[in-house]
């Protein structure tokens, strides 16, 4: 079956830093691939790129069998990709309710959906974005996402700085959109990776260091380890049965 | 009392020419400093076309000043598309570019029409005078303040209330996030600076109306204070580009009459400094790029 | 090779440009006359003084990134404080000298401590608001010092008698040529310092310098400061080539003609600015004649309207220049050599 998405041989440069080095990777269709690694080396730039919020300077990007390398970023939304950025990024002068309209693509928003995940956005629709907490804003900035029916998903760190009780909902969120779309998650909380990702792809300075199964990598707290520093083994040793 | 309504009145093209120079700076990142050659081409467009067409004064005025308020809105258009947009990303090279095309339009309007102050068509009964309060003012400033007031109130209504508004008011705030919702941003850019075109040409005809004459330099004396309005205003911000202007109208007229004549103009150079000194963004909530 | 071409051309630039009042030659159309001749070498001394006074704008926007609308400022201050002194206060020469250059160094110091504070925008609006408010001044005519919308004369009783007169033409244009000398040479001189090494980091990544432990705010006054200084001595040899004071060294497009020169140039390389300010003005005087023609005037309207507008060229060109060659006509042998250019950076809209 042809991946959601098709990475290869992806550079990009930021000023005199040449931060991805070639990296190609596939996300396959359905369910949610995690992009893991320390912090620095590429993740968020990666997300992006495929965005176009990036300028690449060689290699492919291929969306569902279509070349979207050289689309500009509107273009490559269009195709139905939905993304939420690593600081959110919601519109912190329009109501909650305008930065949902603001995503509206399809004809038939799925407001039923996002209502019935984040019941809070309904409540709090006349709200000024930015007089949000850090938690309400992370649900606005997903919620955004999900409006449409997107075939594939970019999510940046959605449980960064949430307390514990917000990431269970953020997960929670994400199994269900994973229901519906494929997801390529960045994630440095490996227990939420463990909960809804199925494949895992690392990236260490800026490549791709190992790609395969979640459970697997998950499985060996010493690989976890040397590719993801002694924090991620950390939280996958705590998350084991009987550990 | 005349000197209030003199200071609105000014302030009133202030606010239009600053408006149009906050959103496309707020939204596009363009410093466009051909902004005040859009001024002029609308005055020289507006009363070109007067001359044409002939008739009485206010035919003149009203038909001319459509004229030149559409011209206006095409040149921005036009100059947004052919220099503006293929530079996009090259943010120097845009200001560049408007600097390059303030010289060359500035000189075209001297080519065409001389440098000559030219006669512009004022209806009498705007420059009669109303008694207000004991003070005499010349009906034009009316005409001015109310049309000033009138775009203000459309384009809040127009920002608030339309899926437009709305696209602008998120791009003014981050851009970026705007077209990662799928929005093609740059069709906004044209339309805004556009609008920003038929707003100077239209304040370019009412300055014609204010002084009575048009000439070549009309542009450049009305873009240095919007600059400065549009600074003390906060980049993006509607209301604070009329509350600035309504400041800098005022402070300029009292203090060119109660200090001696010129004294006013220094002293707007002055509240800039000290605005500028104690909130770097001006008066509006900052705007990030 | 390159070592040898880098000194060997400039030098030889120099050379010939110092014996020109005594080259008898003939450039049609270029020149109304031969290069000796008292009118030609009034127009080369012109663009000799704003060779070096482009570049004097270049520290600020080439070497610093500091996007300034003010610079005309410093040169009619300069022109103003000398013309006045000598005429209207009948001081002596060495008085006058040494009140310009107390103007020199405070003027700048001032205004750039003030105006540094803020970045990007705001410090651009900021210096445009004091050269608004400088044109002001000027147009007000306090105590009819300035003159007004005439301008001044100049009283030439302290001037030295070299520089009087037309026969002596050729003496203005060496002092014009030993000012563009010396601003080549103090700018040279402070890009390399530390200082000017402190001045490019703030040009590249301003918020990376305090990291590094530096503040960048007394290093931009630096800056403002040499670049004013410079700036304002070339409003005394203005003064000497024009023979007076007028306000159009106060207005806008003044300062904005500045910046097309150096952006006409390349801005921030050694000799960018200075080309650019120097075929800047031959332009701009020569097409203004050119187009007064009879070849230019015959044309049909739509054509010559527009070509006898100097201005209009020179936007219209400049306009070509920012699409076509970014990097200035320094990029040019780069490019014509095949070599992908880096252009050179400029400064970033940092905001404020």
């Amino acid at each position: 079956m042809t991946p959601a998405l098709s990475v290869g041989d992806l550079h990009v440069h930021l000023g005199e830093s040449h931060v991805l080095q070639g990296i190609s990777f596939d996300v396959p269709s359905g369910g949610v691939t995690a992009l893991l690694g320390r912090n620095g080396v590429g993740k968020t730039t990666t997300l992006r790129a495929l965005m176009g919020l990036v300028p690449r300077s060689r290699g492919a990007i291929v969306l569902a069998g279509d070349d979207v390398t050289r689309l500009p970023t509107h273009a490559v939304v269009r195709r139905g990709v939905g993304y939420v950025p690593e600081d959110r990024d919601v519109f912190a002068g329009l109501t909650v309710e305008e930065n949902l309209r603001l995503a509206e693509r399809t004809p038939a928003p799925r407001y039923e959906l996002v209502h019935d995940l984040f019941p809070e956005l309904r409540e709090r629709a006349g709200q000024r974005a930015g007089t949000l907490s850090g938690g309400q804003q992370q649900m606005v900035a997903i919620a955004r996402a999900l409006l449409n029916e997107n075939s594939l998903l970019l999510v940046d760190e959605p449980t960064k700085g949430l307390a514990p009780l917000l990431v269970t909902e953020v997960a929670a969120a994400l199994e269900r959109a994973a229901e519906l779309s494929t997801i390529l998650l960045v994630e440095q909380n490996l227990r939420v990776v463990q909960r809804v990702a199925r494949d895992v792809v690392v990236l260490d300075a800026g490549r791709v260091v190992h790609a395969g199964p979640a459970e697997e990598l998950l499985a060996d707290p010493d690989h976890v380890r040397r590719l993801l520093g002694v924090h991620g083994a950390a939280t996958v040793e705590e998350g084991r049965p009987g550990a | 009392m005349l000197l209030t309504i003199t200071g609105l009145g000014l302030g009133a093209m202030y606010f239009l020419v600053a408006s149009g120079l906050s959103l496309i700076y707020g939204l596009m990142g363009v410093l466009n400093f051909a902004h005040g050659a859009f001024i002029t081409v609308g005055a020289y467009l507006a009363w070109w076309f007067g001359e044409q067409i002939g008739g009485g004064a206010g035919t003149r005025l009203v038909v001319g000043g459509a004229f030149g308020i559409a011209g206006g809105a095409l040149l921005a258009a036009l100059v947004e598309l052919s220099l503006i947009r293929p530079l996009y990303r090259r943010p120097i090279e845009q200001v560049l570019v408007t600097v390059g095309l303030a010289l060359a339009l500035g000189a075209l309007v001297q080519g065409i029409w001389g440098a000559d102050p030219k006669p512009f068509p004022v209806p009498s009964w705007m420059i009669d005078t109303t008694t207000i309060l004991g003070a005499n003012v010349p009906n034009d400033r009316f005409l001015e303040i109310g049309v000033a007031a009138l775009v203000l109130l459309g384009l809040t209504a127009f920002l608030r209330y339309t899926r437009f508004g709305l696209v602008i008011r998120a791009g003014v705030e981050n851009r970026a996030m705007v077209s990662a919702l799928g929005i093609d941003v740059r069709r906004a850019f044209t339309i805004v600076f556009a609008l920003g075109g038929a707003l100077a040409a239209l304040a370019g005809v009412l300055s014609g109306v204010y002084f009575g004459v048009v000439d070549p330099t009309r542009g450049t004396s009305l873009l240095i204070f919007a600059f400065i309005v549009v600074v003390i205003g906060g980049f993006g911000s509607i209301g604070g580009s009329a509350i600035a202007a309504v400041a800098v109208g005022l402070i300029q007229q009292y203090a060119n009459y109660y200090a001696s004549s010129g004294t006013g103009d220094l002293a707007v150079v002055l509240l800039l400094a000290v605005v500028l000194l104690v909130r770097p963004s001006g008066l509006s909530p900052k705007v990030a790029h | 090779m390159r070592r040898v071409l880098q000194l060997g051309v400039p030098t030889t630039v120099l050379v010939v440009l110092a014996l020109v009042p005594k080259l008898s030659l003939d450039i049609p159309v270029v020149f109304n006359g031969p290069l000796s001749s008292p009118g030609t070498l009034q127009l080369l001394a012109l663009c000799l003084l704003f060779a070096g006074i482009a570049l004097t704008y270049d520290v600020l926007f080439g070497f610093t990134g500091l996007l300034s609308f003010g610079h005309a400022l410093f040169v009619a201050a300069g022109v103003y404080v000398f013309a006045i002194a000598l005429t209207r206060w009948e001081w002596n020469l060495w008085q006058t000298l040494g009140m310009v250059v107390l103007v020199a160094v405070l003027l700048p110091l001032v205004l750039g401590a003030v105006s540094l504070r803020v970045g990007g925008i705001a410090f651009a609006m900021v210096t445009l608001a004091f050269a608004q408010a400088g044109q002001v001044l000027v147009q007000k005519n306090p105590y009819g010092w300035t003159g007004g919308e005439e301008g001044t004369g100049l009283n030439y009783d302290h001037i030295p008698d070299a520089f009087v007169g037309v026969l002596n033409t050729k003496n203005l244009y060496w002092l014009a040529l030993a000012y563009a000398v010396l601003v080549f040479v103090v700018v040279r001189l402070a890009v390399n310092s530390s200082a000017g090494h402190v001045w490019r980091a703030v040009r590249e990544n301003e918020p990376r310098v305090p990291v590094l432990g530096l503040n960048p705010y007394p290093f931009k006054v630096i800056a403002f400061v040499v670049a004013g200084f410079l700036a304002v001595l070339g409003g005394i040899v203005w003064v000497l080539l024009i023979g007076g004071a007028t306000p159009e060294v106060t207005t806008a497009n003044f300062t904005l003609a500045l910046l097309v020169m150096v952006v006409l140039g390349g801005s921030g390389t050694r000799f960018g600015a200075m080309i650019g300010g120097f075929l800047y003005t031959l332009l701009d005087q020569r097409l203004g004649s050119l187009s007064g023609s009879s070849d230019v005037q015959s044309l049909p309207s739509i054509l010559r309207v527009p070509l006898s507008e100097p201005l209009f060229i020179l936007g219209t060109l400049f306009i070509l220049l920012v699409f076509f060659v970014p990097g200035g006509l320094a990029s040019l042998p780069r490019r014509l050599r095949g070599v992908r250019s880096r252009r050179p950076p400029l400064p970033e809209e940092a905001a404020a």
